[in-house]
């Protein structure tokens, strides 16, 4: 077996006919990841024995004659932002450099439920904060398609693992772009459900009105696949929705012939030349479809950044308080008083960008500064959910760029944390809205570096999206 | 917005972080940067907007609520597990209260 090139369905039909076992697959699978890895610092730890239980349990199901599951032998990598028993987690960040879950998430224990084979845990930007994955405590990833460049942040080892090869899908998480932009900086699909679509129990929370898992995959399908098995209601988290999950194996089929797409004209600012030429190439595939374009605005664009980094951060300050040197985090040698222990463990064990965050955040929030800032921001969240709503009653979906750029080279951007922000946005605003949003491969620079195409559509409409973006891959668009 | 020094010290004990001088300096600079930028936001009237705390959809009043069934929890060891520091059964810290 070919490891990088595997699909779901390749697999399963291996696995019927024999080809290969799932303990084979996993074995194989865990050695070509771990041999490969040194290249990227995709993953930062292998789950071994889990992956290997998991396959196991795939094989005795198979031989039983029962249904080995949507997903079955598929080894599959988690970011390490969402818990996995007995496997080290560390959300990036050197105060959970020890922690070993007691619990599952609930997306992992649906992934396994369906035959999925973890075999390792994804680095990422500490506490999913960044654009770059240069804020691991476990040094940056390298982007498979070009070393020398970022693969995109914060979900930037998930990324990596589906583009090289080593994994056939991954799960990441999405608060402000961390899925779409990574996905679209190494060349694969990744979905960020709605808001609500999939639980977040066992996601360690960064921005919790605005977190999300989602899947990564090298096809859309395979997304769909994934997306599939984990998302719907779950008790153990109340923002997680109760519509039901929709089959979007059978929606993905029907042609898209009569669809009417939104170009938001603030999206096509600014773009680098390429981007703006890559764009126009996707745009035609779907033309050709039968899709017809229309110009559309969302004329709060523009003050999207400024309400997102007010509201993710002022989250960020609170949820980030229970890394408190007292539970489950490493304490500092220096904590001779209760105050002590939590400055010291704080301030040694969080990353720059963390710790940025913390403090811009507890600042927004302070004495005096509550309704300049955080209130005002989420009267700005209205403004930019309420664009939405007003361009889906004149078109089904919108396409946008996902990143005015594509990817970019190890500390290139580094020293301008505020240049580092305005990265992000054209994945921000849709965050903000809670709506679903995916990024799809639409060809490559010049210099041979992956550009995304972002589909958006209404709360739930998922079925919708993955049908644009399937119809759009089986005519070529990937590469167009 | 520019925010000085001062405020910077003041802001790190709010959020329990101990910070070096250098990381002083450079935060002073970086949140002034962040701040000047989030200014943008007065731009705009938000007068009679209702602020947004959460995403909403259409569901029933009480579909986010559960069923109060009872479930095994976590067991007191396996909760302890990862303490820096414990014993018997209990989080240790340093100590709060002087006899």
């Amino acid at each position: 077996m070919r490891i990088p090139s595997l699909t779901i369905s390749t697999v399963r039909q291996g696995l019927a006919e024999q080809t290969f076992s799932a303990v084979e697959l996993a074995q194989e699978a865990l050695a070509f990841a771990k041999a490969e890895n040194p290249k990227t610092n995709a993953y930062l730890t292998f789950s071994d024995e889990r992956a290997l239980a998991a396959a196991r349990a795939v094989d005795e199901k198979i031989a039983r004659g029962e249904d080995p599951g949507a997903l079955a032998g598929v080894p599959v990598g988690v970011k390490d932002v969402i818990v996995t028993r007995g496997v080290r987690t560390t959300c990036g960040s050197k105060l959970l450099e020890h922690f070993i879950p007691p619990y599952d998430a609930t997306a992992v224990e649906r992934l396994e439920a369906a035959g999925g084979v973890i075999i390792g845990k994804t680095n990422c930007d500490e506490f999913a904060m960044g654009s770059s994955n240069e804020n691991s405590a476990y040094g940056p990833v390298r982007n498979p398609v070009a070393l020398d460049r970022v693969p995109g942040g914060s979900s930037g080892g998930s990324a990596a693992v589906v583009a090289q090869g080593t994994a056939v899908v991954s799960l990441g998480s999405d608060t402000g772009g961390s899925i779409r932009q990574p996905a679209s900086f190494c060349g694969c699909v990744g979905v960020t459900p709605t808001y609500g679509r999939v639980s977040r129990y066992g996601l360690v929370a960064f921005a919790s009105s605005l977190d999300h898992i989602g899947p990564f995959a090298r096809s859309v399908a395979d997304s769909a696949t994934l997306l599939e098995a984990i998302a719907g209601r779950d008790p153990r988290d109340a923002t997680s929705a109760t519509h039901p999950v929709q089959d979007y194996a059978t929606a993905m089929k029907e042609p898209l012939q009569g669809l009417r797409i939104g170009l938001p004209k603030e999206y096509f600012f600014g773009l680098a030349s390429e981007i703006g030429d890559r764009m126009q190439a996707g745009i035609n595939v779907l033309t050709k479809q039968g899709c017809e374009f229309v110009d559309v605005s969302l004329p709060h664009t523009e003050w999207a950044i400024a309400a997102y980094y007010i509201i993710c951060t002022a989250e960020v300050s609170a949820n980030l308080s229970r890394f408190d040197g007292a539970r489950f985090t490493t304490r500092s040698a220096k904590a001779d008083t209760l105050i002590d222990m939590y400055r010291n463990s704080r301030g040694e064990g969080f990353g720059a960008e963390a710790k940025r965050r913390i403090m811009l955040g507890a600042y927004v929030l302070s004495h005096g500064y509550y309704d300049a800032y955080y209130l005002k921001a989420q009267r700005v969240r209205s403004l930019i959910t309420r664009d939405f709503a007003q361009a889906f009653e004149k078109v089904d979906a919108l396409i946008t760029p996902v990143s005015p750029f594509p990817a970019f080279k190890l500390g290139e951007k580094t020293s301008d944390p505020l240049q580092m922000y305005l990265s992000d946005i054209y994945t921000i605003t849709g965050s903000l809205a809670g709506i679903p949003c995916m990024n799809v491969p639409c060809g490559l620079t010049i210099e041979g570096l992956p550009v995304g195409m972002q589909i958006l559509t209404k709360h739930f409409s998922e079925h919708l999206m993955l049908r644009i973006a399937h119809q759009y891959e089986i005519s070529g668009g990937f590469s167009a | 917005m520019k925010l000085s020094e001062e405020k910077v010290r003041y802001v790190a004990g709010l959020a329990n972080l101990a910070l070096t001088e250098d990381e002083i300096h450079q935060y002073a600079h970086d949140l002034s940067d962040i701040l000047t930028h989030i200014d943008k936001l007065n731009e705009l009237n938000t007068e009679g907007v209702a602020p947004m705390a959460q995403v909403l959809f259409d569901a029933g009043e009480s579909s986010t609520l559960r069923e109060d069934d009872p479930h095994v929890s976590l067991t007191n060891a396996e909760a302890m597990a990862n303490a820096p520091v414990s014993g018997q059964g209990y989080f240790k810290v340093p100590r709060v209260i002087e006899r």
